[in-house]
């Protein structure tokens, strides 16, 4: 002790192209912007693919294959393996090349890495066994462990992902929760009867994830040695040490020219020359650690920002009047039968859409920035908007409704 | 001579309310906001007029050209004539103001004996290089405007352009008020970079009080109101506005379109929205002042600035200020340091248009437009820019 859980989100989303209010009834294709800009949903996943996904899978299968105690997890959104599927089936294949040496595990989630637990519960249970479905067929297996988009994690979710048989959650280790408890430990949720907690240990993993490159953190630069000290350190005072972040932290958040590869290669050996270390998956600490308390998180709890919260999604009005106008939709998008209708639907609930939107910039700003295709909030809001419009008419077009 | 307090000689054309735009506003505020950090100023103006502060001297150089005949800030050699009743075939008079303030400036000078001689605008730049010749004091040649941005880069009036670039070379430094104008600083009038310094201009309003509501008749037959609010010319481009507000009205037609302001191409603009027929959607309030102008952007739901070329623009600010959200041309300076804003090219008619046509149709939009622009106006204010000043004094002297 103490083990390693890997643990690696990868997402992309599809972003809404630019789209008039003269579009509004006349074009039906909402995703398919061609331009030379991050609109271009198949532009950007080739980017991010050369430069993270092809490098970093095929170093974890070698590092798989010269570790036989290495592991490591994965979640994977649904609309980023369809876009996979759709435009780089390679990448698709490589990642199987992963999950068949048995030692990568695959966590469930919404397929379309939606909010949708916290708007309609109906929705939700239905994109998690489209997601289950997807994941079965790609890779053959059955995911048994549970992660919510962004980590958004409550005690109903924990509720809800017991009762569905899930043997653990994954939540963000916030101190607010947590107290002075350690996330280094494995947790029982408030009212439930088996599922297992496991937190983000978020100082180590946003020391990879986030200060990897970052020139003016005082411990900069973070080498192998440093790192493996640091993990060490929690030897006898833990458990498991939960580094989660976003798959594109190697190669696309972190750059190959900072080291972040060289970094991830000495990773696994060097965290195992401590004798009393190992790695598992989220699965395996489930079953190896007992939980050592009960934790009680009545309110939502993500792992973005400063907050911890989902004001990055829902804190400003043009945020939550299009996501309450999208959920506002379920019922007659259901009426209308129509596959393609329901399939636009849900494409507009990645939460994605949301986060573009985010007028927080001062403290969050520049995480916000960079990850935004748009010019501006606005931008994607009204884009958004035309779009939701549209949709509205072919509902009610299909349904015999006037306008 | 005195690093914390430097004696500023500060050449002018205009302060409020005597002036005819953006111009005077920006020198008053940035003087204001100097004279609280310590720097001892006399600012000349051309004529005299009645005016006092507490915080700067006033010295006059007493121009000697009758009132009709001053010459805006902001006019083009056209409009100026025109105003001015003068014969196009006596371009040397464009000047002459600017030449007299230049030969009185000697006298004012050797009285103040500045540390720094500060300059605002081409009509004070033969003053500013006279005041040198007599003091060899360093000077700033601040730049808000120049001849290619108010005539939209069409044939730009010679005598002004080369005034321009004279200040220009004989200033120790040039302060410019944005990257936009910078970049046409380094690419029209050759100036090397390493001599510019980038001060933003600040807002002087930030919060103006609710006023008795305006075009009351519009919003009970339930018209949106989207302003045109600044001089109409060539450079504000008033044929954008006209253009998407057809494109609007062909999509709602309950929205009127409010044009506050004068200008030499006031008569095209009517004459373009007569021929889209679109008129009747169209209010002209000519010129306003003050409470009057509050009271219309208050009245507006949105203020859209489609300037074609604009080195700064303040009109946002005081928008802002009155609770009114702002769509400007990315062709403006402002659009540099406002987030909470929507931007367009000016000739995109189209995206234009889709933004007027959200804002309306989209109340949260308009909402969070006021409430985040409302909060970011107080952080660009001319304290920043006022520190920025005294740095380069510091510097200079």
């Amino acid at each position: 002790m103490p083990s390693v859980c890997l643990y690696f989100q990868a997402h992309q989303p599809l972003r809404v192209k630019k789209y008039r209010i003269f579009d509004v009834g006349n074009d039906h294709k909402y995703f398919n912007d061609f331009s030379n800009t991050n609109l271009n949903n198949k532009k950007v996943l080739s980017k991010v693919a050369e430069k993270s996904y092809l490098p970093a899978n095929e170093l974890l299968l070698k590092l798989l294959n010269k570790h036989p105690d290495f592991k490591i997890s994965y979640s994977f959104s649904g609309v980023f393996l369809e876009q996979l599927e759709n435009y780089l089936p390679k990448v698709i294949r490589s990642f199987r090349k992963l999950v068949d040496t048995g030692r990568v595990e695959i966590l469930s989630e919404t397929y379309y890495h939606s909010l949708a637990f916290f708007y309609s519960i109906h929705e939700f249970e239905s994109q998690v066994a489209l997601h289950e479905a997807t994941i079965k067929r790609i890779f053959g297996v059955k995911p048994k462990v549970f992660r919510n988009t962004e980590l958004a994690y409550n005690n109903d979710l924990a509720k809800w992902a017991d009762n569905k048989g899930y043997v653990a959650i994954l939540a963000e280790g916030w101190d607010k929760f947590l107290g002075w408890r350690s996330p280094n430990f494995l947790y029982k949720p408030k009212g439930t009867k088996k599922i297992k907690l496991l937190l983000k240990n978020y100082k180590l993993s946003d020391d990879i994830a986030f200060r990897f490159s970052d020139k003016s953190w005082s411990r900069w630069p973070l080498t192998v040695e440093k790192f493996a000290r640091w993990v060490n350190r929690a030897n006898g005072n833990g458990n498991v040490i939960n580094l989660f972040m976003d798959y594109e932290t190697f190669g696309e958040h972190q750059w190959k020219e900072h080291g972040i590869f060289e970094f991830l290669e000495e990773l696994p050996g060097k965290i195992l020359e401590h004798p009393d270390n190992n790695f598992v998956t989220p699965s395996e600490a489930a079953k190896k650690y007992k939980a050592m308390d009960t934790v009680d998180v009545p309110y939502i709890v993500t792992w973005s920002d400063t907050e911890r919260d989902l004001s990055a999604w829902t804190g400003n009005a043009i945020q939550n009047s299009a996501i309450d106008l999208i959920y506002a939709l379920e019922k007659d998008v259901h009426a209308t039968g129509d596959e393609r209708i329901i399939e636009d639907w849900r494409k507009l609930q990645i939460s994605d859409h949301y986060y573009y939107m985010c007028t927080k910039w001062f403290a969050d700003g520049d995480v916000h920035k960079y990850f935004n295709p748009y010019d501006s909030p606005y931008e994607a809001f009204i884009s958004f908007m035309n779009v939701a419009s549209d949709l509205k008419l072919r509902i009610n077009k299909k349904l015999g409704v006037e306008n | 001579m005195s690093v914390t307090n430097p004696k500023i000689l500060m050449l002018g054309w205009e302060l409020p309310p005597f002036n005819s735009g953006g111009l005077g506003v920006a020198c008053y505020g940035l003087a204001k906001a100097l004279a609280k950090k310590g720097a001892k100023i006399t600012f000349v103006l051309p004529k005299r007029v009645d005016l006092e502060f507490d915080f700067m001297d006033l010295e006059f150089a007493n121009v000697n050209e009758p009132e009709e005949k001053m010459l805006s800030a902001y006019s083009t050699l056209h409009s100026w004539l025109v105003d001015a009743g003068i014969d196009e075939n006596f371009p040397s008079d464009f000047v002459s103001g600017a030449l007299q303030y230049a030969e009185k400036i000697k006298s004012i000078a050797m009285k103040v004996k500045p540390d720094i001689i500060h300059a605002h605008d081409w009509l004070t730049f033969p003053a500013a290089v006279a005041a040198k010749e007599a003091t060899g004091k360093p000077t700033i040649t601040h730049v808000h405007s120049t001849e290619y941005d108010r005539t939209g880069g069409h044939s730009p009036n010679k005598s002004v352009f080369n005034i321009e670039k004279d200040g220009l070379k004989n200033a120790d430094k040039v302060i410019s008020i944005s990257k936009l104008q910078i970049d046409l600083l380094q690419r029209i009038y050759n100036l090397e970079k390493q001599k510019i310094e980038l001060v933003y201009n600040g807002s002087s309003v930030f919060k103006k009080e609710q006023l008795p509501p305006a075009l009351g008749h519009l919003k009970e037959m339930g018209y949106k109101i989207v302003l045109f609010l600044g001089r109409i010319t060539l450079q504000k481009g008033p044929e954008y506005f006209v253009q998407a507000a057809k494109k609007v009205l062909e999509y709602d037609k309950n929205v009127a379109f409010v044009v506050t302001g004068s200008g030499d191409m006031i008569e095209q603009m009517i004459g373009e929205a007569r021929d889209l027929g679109i008129i009747d959607k169209f209010v002209f309030t000519g010129f306003l002042r003050e409470e009057e102008r509050d009271r219309i952007l208050q009245a507006a739901d949105l203020y859209v600035m489609p300037s074609v070329s604009e080195p700064f623009g303040i009109v946002p600010f005081e928008a802002i200020a009155n609770e009114t959200p702002v769509l400007l041309s990315k062709q403006c300076g402002v659009a540099e340091i406002l987030n909470h804003v929507l931007k367009v090219d000016f000739w995109d008619t189209n995206e234009m248009a889709n933004k007027i046509l959200a804002v309306i149709k989209y109340g949260c939009l308009h909402d969070d437009l006021v409430w985040e622009s409302g909060k970011e106006l107080p952080n660009i204010n001319w304290d920043k820019s006022a520190d920025k000043c005294m740095q380069l004094y510091r510097q200079l002297i």
